[in-house]
Order: C-alpha cells, then sequence, then structure tokens
C-alpha cells in the first residue's frame, strides 16, 4: 500500500517537472481541443435546437446552456486555483505557481461571461438587466477578486515571489465560493434557487438536462485546453534560460 | 512531512479560517439587509415613511390582478400566504408576470396601506420542463 503511494506521488511530481510537463502535454492538447469541440457542438446542438421548450420562459430559458456551465466553471476554476495556491506554498512545486497564473484569466472569463449571459436572460425574464441581489453581487466581487489576482501578479517583478502572494491571495478569496453558492438560500433575492441540489431530485426536465450536462462537461474541457495552452507558454517563458529549452528551440 | 511544510500548511490553514471568519462577521452584520426585498408580513405594521422607496416581494394573489381597459395602469395583491399587500402600478409588466408567480415591486407604501411601484420585476422558479408535462401535472392536480 505504501509502495504505491509512493510510487502515485513519485509519478506526479515527475509529471510536474517543467521539461517533462512539456513533453507529454503536447500530446494531449490537441485531444482535448477535439473532444470540447465534440462535446459543445454536441450539447449546444441538442440544447438549442433540439431540446423542448420551457412551459413558462418558452425558448428565452435556453441561454442557460450557456449561463450555467459558465457559472460553474467561474467557481471551479478558483477552488482549482487555491488548491494550485496551497501546493505552491506548502510544497513549492514550481508548476503549480505557473498553473494558478495561467488559470486566473481563463476563469475571469468564464465568470464575465456568466454575468452577462445572465443580465442578457434577465431582460427578459426579470424585466431587468441587473439588480444588486445576493446572487449577483457576490459573483460580481467574485470577478473583482479574479482582477485582484490578476493585477496583484503582474505588479510583482519576482516572479516566484509573485506566485507566491496570488497563492495566499486565492486561498483568502476561496470564502466568497461558499457565499455564492448558497447565497440564494441564506438571502431573498431575484435570482431562483438551485435547480440541481445534491438531497434532491432536479427541478428540471431529464430531456432538459441531459444537453446541460454535456456543456458542462464542454466547458470543462475548454478550461483544460485553454490551461494547457497557457501554461505551456508560460513553462518556455519562465524557463527560457534552461538548456531543455534551448535544446528545443535550436533543433 | 517535514516540519516546515507542515507550519507552512498550519499556517495557511490559520489564512483560510481567518478569511471565512471575517466573511461570515461580514455576512451576518449583513444580514438582513443582504435581503432584496421584503415580504408582505415585514412590512405590515412597521411605520415605513411615505417618501422611502422599498423593494416588496411575494407571489401574485390568484384572480386578483384587475388591469384597466384604458391605460397601463394595473392592480393586484402580493402575499406570502400569511399577510397581503395590495399594489398599484401603471406600466409595462414584465412576460413572466403571473397569477401565483413570484415578483419584486420597487416603490413606496402609501399611507392608506397600498402600495406605489413604479418598478415591476417578475421572479421566476428554478423549474424547468416542457408545456406537456406542466399540463400534465395541472391535470393531476
Amino acid at each position: 500500500m505504501i509502495r504505491v503511494w509512493n510510487v502515485t506521488k513519485r509519478w506526479f511530481i515527475e509529471m510536474g517537472s517543467p521539461p517533462l510537463f512539456y513533453r507529454w502535454s503536447s500530446k494531449i492538447t490537441s485531444w482535448l481541443g477535439i473532444l470540447a469541440i465534440i462535446f459543445l457542438s454536441v450539447g449546444l446542438f441538442w440544447g438549442l435546437l433540439i431540446a423542448p421548450t420551457d412551459y413558462k420562459q418558452g425558448d428565452v430559458y435556453r441561454i442557460l446552456y450557456v449561463h450555467v456551465p459558465s457559472a460553474i466553471l467561474g467557481q471551479s476554476i478558483f477552488m482549482f486555483m487555491a488548491a494550485c495556491g496551497l501546493i505552491n506554498v506548502v510544497w513549492r512545486a514550481k508548476i503549480s505557481g505557473m498553473m494558478l497564473k495561467s488559470a486566473a484569466p481563463i476563469g475571469m472569463s468564464f465568470t464575465l461571461i456568466a454575468l452577462v449571459t445572465g443580465s442578457v436572460w434577465g431582460k427578459p425574464t426579470w424585466g431587468t438587466w441587473w439588480v444588486w441581489d445576493a446572487r449577483l453581487t457576490s459573483t460580481l466581487i467574485l470577478l473583482f477578486i479574479y482582477a485582484a489576482l490578476i493585477g496583484l501578479y503582474s505588479s510583482i517583478e519576482d516572479k516566484t515571489k509573485a506566485d507566491r502572494a496570488v497563492s495566499i491571495l486565492s486561498i483568502v478569496g476561496l470564502a466568497i465560493i461558499p457565499v455564492i453558492k448558497k447565497s440564494v438560500d441564506w438571502w431573498q433575492t431575484l435570482h431562483q434557487p438551485s435547480t440541481f441540489t445534491l438531497t434532491s431530485s432536479p427541478s428540471m426536465s431529464p430531456e432538459m438536462y441531459q444537453p446541460l450536462l454535456l456543456c458542462v462537461i464542454g466547458f470543462y474541457l475548454i478550461f483544460a485546453f485553454a490551461l494547457t495552452l497557457n501554461l505551456r507558454n508560460e513553462v518556455i517563458d519562465r524557463e527560457r534560460s534552461k538548456n531543455w529549452v534551448k535544446q528545443i528551440f535550436v533543433n | 512531512m517535514n516540519p516546515l511544510r507542515k507550519q507552512r500548511l498550519y499556517a495557511l490553514i490559520a489564512v483560510l479560517i481567518g478569511s471565512l471568519l471575517a466573511t461570515w462577521l461580514v455576512v451576518s452584520a449583513l444580514s438582513e439587509n443582504m435581503n432584496l426585498f421584503y415580504s408582505p408580513s415585514e412590512i405590515l405594521g412597521v411605520d415605513i415613511d411615505e417618501n422611502v422607496i422599498i423593494r416588496a416581494g411575494g407571489m401574485v394573489k390568484q384572480g386578483s390582478i384587475e388591469k384597466s381597459k384604458d391605460s397601463l395602469s394595473v392592480r393586484f395583491t402580493v402575499t406570502d400566504y400569511q399577510n397581503e399587500l395590495i399594489i398599484n402600478y401603471e406600466g409595462i409588466l414584465p412576460d413572466l408576470f403571473d397569477e401565483n408567480a413570484g415578483v419584486v415591486v420597487r416603490g413606496n407604501l402609501k399611507t392608506d396601506g397600498t402600495f406605489k411601484a413604479i418598478e415591476v420585476l417578475a421572479k421566476h422558479d428554478e423549474n424547468y420542463m416542457p408545456p406537456e408535462v406542466a399540463k400534465l401535472i395541472e391535470v393531476k392536480e
């Protein structure tokens, strides 16, 4: 048992060494891209054109096939970044800092997409583009935390120090995630409560949530794809004075 | 785990707990103010100045919508199933405004206890289903 653990640990550490990561990631990048396109095109086609209309909202509800996955991603990318931050602070793994930095703009984009699509959805259904209710406001705060992370990173010259600083900020910022999640239960909001909960069956017809599931997986794949691309650039940029990088670009 | 790493881990956990605690303090201090609107029960019996703009919300009572024939003015009752509030509004209603649907209104409370709304927003619930399924449920009920 301990042997298995040690082997996994060593494998995990080796995968994270910049030159090795650069080598193995080149093999999976295109596959991630292809898979993302397949899942997204099937999910969106199914959701936008085949799934039935809603009894109350008609066709306008279909925007949730973009809104819901981007909101989910905006929050889970932040949790992913906090995990990277933890690894970076405690174990000082070089790649975790690069990963945090590469994930931030992607997470911020998804949060922005969630806010914009939510706004577009709110106008015809609620009757307003924006309202300062708990769910919308806490999501806006998440967007600002992303902006703060990116700003903090770029304001520190020394990359290792910048990594450490954003790692700690990502742990501090993590506290907003449960607030966003529970905002619709704790307070009276204009935003509706969660459709999907762990405790009860979803209050959405299966023919509507099946394509949504595909879209969510597709969005996660897009994230993995974009993260790999960003991270490869970051690795090359930070290791540009190392021999292994020179060898790649000289040959 | 070597002692240095353990120390860093504990420090980080302390940071997280501190941040959670701070957030919790802010959230509990704001608690009531974080609500977007008051329910009819909360408004009832409270002395609110006529000029203060507030938000009220609840469900539109079945059969309470009275639309004027020659203008955009409409009168309806909002209920939280305990108390009711009569709303007067003049303007265009959102598409999802309906009986037994959630609504949030912004405006002021008149001295006679009715509410003069300057904005009506429709709430929609977390249920999504095709029209045929909705019809089946209605028949069953």
